[in-house]
């Protein structure tokens, strides 16, 4: 079967895979087949020989010694700071905030930009196609600003209805937060549309680009967005890191979000005095390792470009679109236009975590579940759909295995 | 696919496909609702007891083939019994799936069948969620009984 998917698209995906080493092994006596990307990336080589070699060479805690050790850590750590400002075009380095992840960032937002602002009655807009980590933060601060969370519905397609998400942006809406990419459906949505809409009156918005960034060229400046979220696991970096672009203005008048050491300038018993963003909101001693190999991956993702990279999982999906549907039985869950990673299905009479188990013994690696977005799931009335994630090392006759593992499936359950 | 026929034996295809005392029960003495929240199977199970003897019992829910096919075999093996004899079926069952042992008797019966779930130790809480379904409304009638 054709194996190289990306030659139309003018990637070598053979020499690709050889960068990441996890992808070689077997499961369950099969090549393993690795599906899940939109639940973590495989890491390339030299993401991993980068955190290896701070450990090795250059380990040091940052901003704080006066000793080569810790210059060099904390040059490397601010170079990722840099990197991420360039790969997200954003304009200042101090734009750019470490977080643990993108739910991190969702909640320092929620915290620091918007609690202070969020009066009785105000209103905060979010929409039906939300991962948890952009719903349950907003709840949590209605709940205790007694304010209300106004929710955008979905179509049957698992687009986001645009007329109504511009109705419902009142005088009282002091945030929009919205997905860029949905981790279960795939949609993209038009987030260039929507913050348009937002600022047209004057709301500020924040994008969760968690499943965006390893699939798409983001740039905050040309968005215009306020604050833009990702993480970097999902973008072939390491796990516990991720960043928050803010607009500068904004972070600027945010006040902390955990205090501690490295977030001041100068403590006494009376009175703290907070550092300027975006230390201010990074309390404790950071991910070091985390930040550079996140800056590595994204090198990664710049060396193989990320316009090959769309085409490439383009392609893919295309492809696994109209495979999936030759299976007796299965049902595709959402039809956005624009789609980009993921495609969620189901099986007439066959449980999503049944799939994914006799899928697992065929080396296939899907998730199955409610993908931590359960409003999705109520909107097809589901409570579990089978999700196939991919990444820029995957190759057509995956779908294959997928399609064949499908089939199995089929024969188990008679 | 001989791993797969272990987990996925046909007795467990069987009650997935025909659930058996699957039905909302009027005058339940008491119920419990389960729910495993990392994959969102449910299953809501009522017991009529009478005299610390499970006259009845029935279930409602939703979920996956191991998930189903436990419920509906947990019915049919623990009616009849009393309340101290399904709370000993449940020990032995989770010893069963969850213990390092193989000493596990006879008495599991036809629950012997999910035996194969072991060696997948993620679907573990599938084949279980039911009968910690049933142990929390046999607490809840013990609870009653306590108040009385």
């Amino acid at each position: 079967m054709n194996i190289s998917a990306g030659a139309a698209t003018g990637l070598d995906i053979e020499k690709i895979r050889t960068d990441f080493p996890a992808l070689h092994q077997e499961v369950h006596g099969r090549p393993l087949v690795y599906l899940d990307n939109a639940a973590t990336t495989q890491k390339p080589r030299a993401v991993i020989d980068a955190v290896r070699s701070f450990y090795e060479h250059d380990c040091s805690n940052v901003h704080r010694g006066v000793h080569a050790l810790s210059q060099r850590a904390t040059v490397a750590f601010e170079s990722s700071r840099t990197a991420i400002k360039t790969f997200l075009g954003a304009r200042d380095s101090r734009e750019i905030v470490f977080t643990r992840s993108t739910t991190e960032a969702v909640n320092l937002v929620a915290h620091s930009f918007v609690r202070p602002r969020l009066n009785p009655g105000d209103e905060v807009l979010i929409t039906e196609m939300e991962h948890h980590s952009n719903i349950v933060p907003w709840q949590l601060l209605c709940d205790e600003k007694d304010a209300t969370l106004r929710v955008v519905p979905m179509n049957d397609d698992g687009e986001l209805i645009l007329e109504q998400l511009e109705e419902m942006i009142s005088e009282r809406t002091r945030i929009v937060s919205v997905v860029h990419v949905s981790n279960a459906l795939g949609t993209v949505n038009p987030v260039e549309e929507i913050i348009r809409l937002a600022h047209d009156k004057g709301v500020p918005v924040l994008i969760d680009g968690a499943q965006a960034v390893p699939h798409m060229k983001v740039d905050v400046s040309a968005l215009d967005c306020d604050f833009y979220a990702f993480s970097s696991h999902k973008a072939y970096g390491p796990t516990g890191i991720g960043a928050l672009y803010g607009k500068r203005q904004h972070l600027l008048e945010m006040t902390p979000y955990q205090s501690g050491g490295d977030m001041i300038l100068s403590v006494t018993f009376d009175r703290t005095t907070f550092n300027e963003p975006p230390h201010r909101f990074e309390a404790g001693t950071p991910n070091i390792e985390g930040a550079i190999g996140l800056a590595k991956a994204l090198q990664y993702i710049e060396m193989i470009g990320i316009d090959a990279v769309q085409a490439h999982e383009h392609s893919l999906l295309a492809h696994a679109k109209e495979a999936i549907l030759e299976v007796p039985g299965v049902r595709l869950i959402g039809a956005p236009q624009h789609r980009a990673g993921a495609l969620s299905f189901v099986m007439e009479g066959i449980h999503p975590h049944d799939i994914g188990t006799i899928l697992d013994q065929e080396g296939v690696a899907v998730r199955a579940g409610h993908h931590c977005a359960q409003p999705i799931m109520l909107h097809y009335h589901l409570s579990a759909t089978v999700r196939a994630s991919f990444g820029l090392y995957n190759r057509v006759d995956e779908i294959d295995a997928l399609i064949k593992g499908l089939h199995s499936v089929r024969e188990v359950f008679g | 696919m001989s791993d797969l026929k272990d987990l996925y034996q046909e007795v467990i295809l069987d009650h997935n496909r025909n659930p058996r005392n699957c039905y909302i029960m009027d005058g339940a003495s008491c119920t419990a609702d389960g729910h495993n929240p990392l994959c969102g199977d449910i299953v809501k199970v009522y017991l009529r007891i009478e005299n610390g003897i499970i006259e009845e019992i029935s279930f409602q829910g939703q979920g996956c083939a191991i998930c189903t096919a436990s419920t509906s075999l947990m019915t049919e093996s623990v009616q009849g019994k009393s309340v101290e004899e399904a709370q000993g079926l449940f020990d032995e069952f989770h010893q069963m799936l969850t213990g390092v042992a193989e000493e596990q008797g006879v008495v599991l019966g036809k629950l012997q069948v999910f035996e194969g779930v072991r060696e997948y130790p993620v679907r573990v809480k599938c084949a279980t969620l039911a009968w910690h379904t049933l142990n929390a409304a046999m607490e809840e009638k013990k609870k009653d009984i306590t108040t009385e």
